[in-house]
């Protein structure tokens, strides 16, 4: 009983826009996830995959049920959570330093300034962008925003790093360098994530779990499929292995027929699929 | 053979000049007496020019309460638009924040902020007068006034526009009320922020000198109320032309802090 981050009958509603009622926009969502997992939550946009995430983050409150981590509810946002925006969220009139100072310092308050600086630097270094620091981000191109955000999320060393799609603004060469840049520090952390994306090859790639979402409204958890395709993984790597067209095939069957959630089989709730097995 | 063609400040440059000249012909020109001589006319440029030099190279003198140098009177009037204008920004600044903050409030709010708005800062002063019995506290409270809400409503509505994003990671960071004010919302709004400080540096300068003509004692607009009672129309052109310099260098003064704050999303 009791994963490390634990959902449990997550339900969201919204007014109607009719203004008659209120519309489902997800129905009793469950899961468990173990620390130092990624998982990662795959489905169609406007299924309410990053309500979800708000939901975890404390940024939004869930209509009914509730989410646990490491013991405690999650009633509000804290730093035992970080978020990795999709558009990216730095403070423009702060510099890449500033803004992972900013979260250093508050995840540190008790920090001297050398220990902070020094924390800050380490950082910066772990995404590559020394030469950048004291630049801001207007400067710096998608995919270097994205790195401060990341860098930024990883400073506050939280329990559960979110990231809510966050390589969806970044153009598609870069895209694949920082999902690898992604991978590589996440080895070497092995934090608890947990993603939400609408792209199967970077959910693959990243996650040892993915958990398929119907459209809303009402949408749901339909499937759960464990990705053992062994680490570490690279983009080229990972296609050459047998089962990566099968899992990836299945996803996108998934999505695009069985996503409906009238044609959803009705034991799939929370079913793992059997056989995709690295 | 090509001709340089002069960029394009020259040319603004010449073209200020140009009408520079042309203003200070217009004014000879009405300042020499027509033969009716139903007036003197008004003093020319030369005369003005010969008080500037004057009153300029003695800018600190002291003679008596009527009869002050014109260092002293900017100054003075400086001063009080100092303390007016301070006060009135943080209070303006603070509440703008809460308002800014709290869309039902500010809705509630607004009507009333509508109605003071354009109330000429003036209009306060017998107020003033009376409940607290001293010219310069009452001059000090028009300045305010006058600066306000310029202020107020341009705070409010910079901190009302900023994106959500910036106001999610203070809250994911856990900032402080007060390190969520300095580190995101006052920075976030900065721009709207001194836009309407700029705006309200201009009122409180208009408001300084007809306050101190109606309650002076010293101060520029004292200055000029007192030349027109001595009739000495040539100090009262003298304090005009003060009176825009000073004006044009706080402005500046704003543009600089503006570019100073701005950034890029």
């Amino acid at each position: 009983m009791g994963a490390f981050l634990e959902v449990s009958y997550v339900s969201k509603y919204f007014p109607d826009p009719s203004g008659r009622g209120m519309q489902c926009i997800f129905k009793d969502v469950q899961c468990g996830i173990d620390q130092g997992t990624f998982v990662t939550v795959v489905g169609h946009s406007g299924c309410g995959k990053s309500t979800l995430l708000n939901i975890i983050a404390g940024l939004e409150r869930a209509s009914a049920g509730g989410v646990v981590l490491d013991g405690k509810e999650i009633d509000a946002p804290g730093l035992d959570r970080m978020v990795v925006f999709q558009n990216f969220a730095l403070m423009p009139w702060m510099s890449v330093y500033e803004n992972i100072r900013v979260a250093v310092k508050a995840a540190h308050p008790a920090w001297a300034q050398t220990q902070v600086h020094a924390c800050v630097l380490k950082y910066i270094e772990m995404v590559g962008l020394t030469d950048a620091a004291s630049k801001r981000p207007a400067m710096l191109s998608g995919g270097m925003r994205q790195r401060v955000g990341i860098a930024r999320a990883f400073s506050v060393e939280p329990k559960v790093l979110l990231l809510d799609e966050p390589f969806a603004q970044i153009d598609a060469l870069t895209r694949g360098a920082i999902q690898e840049e992604l991978v590589s520090i996440w080895m070497r952390t092995r934090n608890t994530v947990f993603m939400v994306t609408h792209d199967v090859d970077e959910a693959i790639l990243l996650s040892d779990r993915i958990m398929l979402m119907t459209r809303g409204p009402e949408a749901e958890i339909a499937e759960v499929v464990d990705i053992t395709i062994p680490r570490p993984r690279s983009r080229t790597s990972i296609i050459e292995h047998p089962h990566y067209y099968k899992i990836r095939n299945h996803i996108i069957h998934f999505l695009v027929e069985r996503s409906r959630r009238c044609d959803r089989p009705a034991e799939a709730m929370s079913h793992h699929t059997g056989g995709i097995h690295g | 053979m090509t001709l340089a063609v002069p960029n394009e400040t020259f040319r603004a440059v010449a073209l200020s000049a140009l009408l520079l000249f042309a203003a200070l012909f217009v004014w000879q020109l009405a300042s020499t007496p027509s033969g009716g001589g139903r007036t003197q006319g008004l003093p020319g440029p030369a005369a003005v020019a010969t008080v500037t030099w004057e009153m300029l190279s003695e800018p600190f003198y002291d003679r008596g309460p009527n009869d002050k140098g014109i260092g002293f009177q900017v100054l003075s009037s400086l001063g009080r638009v100092a303390i007016g204008y301070s006060l009135a920004s943080v209070v303006a600044i603070f509440l703008g924040v809460i308002l800014g903050l709290n869309p039902i409030l500010l809705k509630a709010a607004n009507p009333y902020i509508q109605i003071l708005k354009p109330i000429s800062p003036l209009a306060w002063m017998p107020l003033f007068l009376y409940t607290i019995k001293d010219a310069t506290g009452a001059m000090i409270l028009v300045i305010f006034m006058s600066t306000l809400w310029p202020t107020l409503a341009n705070t409010a509505f910079g901190v009302s526009a900023i994106k959500r994003d910036y106001l999610n990671v203070a809250a994911l960071l856990q900032l402080s009320w007060w390190g969520r004010f300095f580190k995101v919302i006052l920075p976030a709004a900065a721009p709207t922020i001194v836009a309407g400080l700029r705006i309200s540096i201009g009122s409180a300068w208009v408001a300084v000198v007809a306050a101190e003509m109606l309650v002076g004692g010293t101060g520029i607009g004292y200055f000029v109320w007192n030349e027109w009672n001595n009739l000495s129309l040539t100090r009262v052109m003298f304090a005009i032309l003060v009176i825009g310099v000073v004006g044009l260098i706080l402005d500046a003064g704003f543009t600089r802090l503006a570019r100073a704050i701005a950034y890029i999303e």
